[in-house]
């Protein structure tokens, strides 16, 4: 028989992954259904009695009045609703034990699609080291369906699910429904009465919120206190980026910079090393460099959210949100947009109100990614004085923050003018739990660091790989060409020169900029490539070095200004055309860009050349 | 009254809804609130104090001003 479908419904603060990657072990795989904005994952676990389960994780909901995207996904996904999708077998419902009062209704909403369930109360551990005791057997009698308590950290607070599940699945009517099964409209008010009812007769003690919860947010959602704790935790983050990541960073370098001297001793001058060392080792070993930095940044991410910091942050920028006319929640969105835009328009999906949510997917670009880092590390390298200013600030640092901070206002800007014209609408709600205070899972936090390296590493060996590659060969060929502008390459750039020579671009800048378009930060190893290239033998010392010859100052803060808005990222705008279902919005998002990167800059360029830069 | 009047700390049980055509109701209850809940404003945010932290028996929630003037309470 095959495995049997159990689709995992909790709220956003139920430990929902954390079951998942326990069960499953974290071998998930991405599944994207054609046509519609749905990504789900999915998992094989074994019951104790060996039977093969499917575990679907779909977003955390509340209810099924399918307000927000995530919900309309969750519920489509359980009905049968999505096309080419069948119904899951059966339920599975995971409530935070704690809060099992305010939650219940879920379980009563879930039954009356009549799918077999199973619920399961999470974190049974915490909230009955607060002192709460749960009659569950009376539970289970009261709902009609199985009931378990469960620690998803552990293996064995799991193990009362897996021998549950091996009981219950078999007595389960497998089969596909004929039609999506109705969305039971149901009295909230008369389920919620039910739900009270029910959650007061199983609960023999229940205690006060938790007090450590209530100590720590009196210091972190202090009105005075709060900001400056959420701005230091900020520039902690930032600083970390920047300064922790560089001994790694001059490993990795050296790394490079040794196989590339190894392989040229061992192989003879020719073709095949110019292959290798200039075209592969330059170009990978370019942006490979910047793992340290996205790490680290992954980790501060990823820590804030799993301890329930996130939603404090979302809360404390809810005001300043407002006057932007965006909301507290696209605040979390736009800060994992420092990571990667792609994640952050993804998780956009939490705003229930649609004109919010694509405000929040347009300007999620501006956020400077962590694609940007290797060519703002670059050029500042190469271009700005390692000198202090007002005797403790570095000049470097500064001027990274303020490319940093031309992201945030820009975005700002564009937000304050697209909530007042294309997307107009309504302000939307707020509403949103506050969890309590967690210690983050390891397990979880690894998985989470591994998915988004993995796929950082993997973007480096194919897409990165491929360009640099194809760049060597445009930038190679015909041999003997007379300089770069006689080469297959020097012909393409010589097409975009035109434009790009108004804001100050050289034609090496012009034929970075279009591999550039698949990542942004392909730009770093293109131009590794066509310098590299050029270089021939005394190409010892640095791309910064080299660059620092080549360019002229008001040529690479152009360059620094054009990244601060540069469009070109395929991945991003394929992630917004998913997401908007529009390809004029995504077009859009595009032109926005690109006329802003141009327009900056163009003026960055005139300026520093007026200022005699 | 509504929960917006309340002072912070001062703990009153929600009596029912006043959101109008709005469309919060389901949102509220499905969040959560339910008559004969037990509330309490334990923080205002920063600045002009619009949004606001409400516990909700043993959770937390973050409301804006406007929203929580939906929800009818009586203290005692």
């Amino acid at each position: 028989m095959s495995a049997l479908r159990l689709a995992l419904v909790g709220a956003p603060n139920s430990g929902k992954s954390t079951l998942f990657n326990g069960l499953t072990g974290g071998t998930a795989k991405v599944a994207n259904y054609a046509g519609v904005t749905v990504e789900t994952r999915s998992g094989f676990f074994s019951t104790a009695a060996g039977d093969e389960v499917e575990l679907i994780d779909l977003p955390g909901i509340y209810g099924i009045n399918a307000r927000s995207t995530d919900e309309r996904i969750a519920v489509d996904m359980i009905s049968g609703r999505l096309p080419g999708v069948t119904a899951p077998d059966a339920i599975l419902v995971l409530i935070d034990a704690a809060t099992l009062r305010t939650h219940l209704h879920t379980v009563l909403q879930m039954k009356a699609f009549g799918r077999p369930m199973i619920v399961v109360l999470n974190m049974i551990d915490l909230a009955e080291r607060d002192g709460l005791e749960l009659d569950v057997p009376r539970l289970e009698a009261e709902l009609g369906v199985p009931v378990v308590t469960a620690r998803a950290t552990r293996g064995p607070g799991r193990a009362a699910l897996l021998e549950r599940l091996a009981e219950e699945a078999p007595k389960w009517t497998r089969g596909v429904p004929d039609a999506p099964l109705t969305i039971p409209a149901l009295d909230l008010k008369a389920l919620q009465t039910d739900a009270r009812r029910i959650a007061r007769d199983a609960t023999l003690h229940e205690p006060a919120a938790n007090s450590f919860t209530r100590s720590v947010d009196n210091i972190v959602l202090n009105p005075v206190a709060g900001p400056l704790i959420l701005a230091a935790i900020l520039f902690l983050m930032f600083q970390a980026v920047f300064t922790w990541a560089t001994p790694y960073m001059d490993g990795i370098e050296w790394l490079a910079g040794s196989l590339g001297a190894a392989v040229s001793a061992a192989l003879p001058d020719g073709l095949l090393q110019s292959l290798i060392v200039d075209g592969i080792i330059a170009g990978v070993g370019s942006v490979v460099v910047f793992l340290p930095q996205i790490v680290i940044l992954f980790t501060f991410i990823l820590l804030l959210e799993a301890s329930g910091y996130m939603t404090r942050a979302a809360f404390l920028m809810d005001e300043l949100m407002l006057r932007v006319g965006l909301n507290g929640r696209a605040f979390i969105p736009l800060l994992s947009s420092f990571a990667c835009a792609i994640p952050g328009i993804m998780s956009a999906r939490t705003i229930e109100n649609e004109r919010d949510r694509l405000t929040t997917i347009l300007v999620a670009p501006l956020m400077t990614c962590s694609a940007r880092l290797p060519v703002y590390t670059l050029m500042i390298a190469a271009f700005i004085p390692n000198q202090t200013v007002w005797g403790f600030v570095g000049l470097q640092g500064l001027v990274m923050f303020g490319l940093y901070l031309a992201g945030v206002v820009s975005a700002v800007l564009v937000a304050f003018v697209l909530k007042r014209t294309v997307t107009r609408g309504a302000a939307q709600s707020l509403i949103m739990e506050l969890p309590t205070y967690k210690w983050p899972n390891a397990r979880d936090f690894f998985l989470g660091l591994w998915m988004r390296v993995a796929a950082f590493l993997k973007r480096a060996g194919t897409i990165i790989f491929a360009v640099s590659v194809i760049l060597w060969v445009l930038t190679t060929f015909p041999l003997g060409a007379d300089g770069l502008r006689q080469t297959i390459a020097g012909r393409i750039g010589s097409v975009l020169e035109p434009v790009l020579a108004p804001i100050g671009f050289n034609l090496e800048i012009a034929i970075a900029l279009i591999p550039g378009l698949a990542a942004r930060e392909v730009a770093v190893g293109a131009l590794g490539t066509v310098y590299a290239v050029q270089g021939a033998e005394e190409n010892t010392e640095g791309l910064a070095a080299v660059l620092q010859n080549a360019w002229s100052l008001p040529t690479a803060l152009a360059f620094l200004a054009w990244y601060v808005f540069a469009p070109q990222c395929l991945a991003t705008l394929a992630a917004a055309r998913r997401e908007t279902n529009s390809w004029a919005w995504t077009g859009f998002m595009f032109g926005y860009l690109f006329v802003l990167a141009w327009v900056a800059a163009g003026a960055t360029y005139h300026i520093a050349r007026f200022a005699g830069l | 009254m509504t929960l917006d009047e309340l002072a912070r700390g001062q703990v009153a049980r929600v009596t029912g809804f006043a959101t109008g055509d709005s469309g919060l109701e389901p949102k509220l209850r499905e969040i959560g609130f339910a008559e004969d809940d037990e509330v309490e404003i334990v923080h205002f945010g920063p600045l002009m104090a619009r949004p606001v932290c409400v516990r909700l028996n043993r959770t937390l929630i973050a409301l804006r001003r406007n929203e929580a003037a939906a929800i009818e309470v009586s203290i005692g």
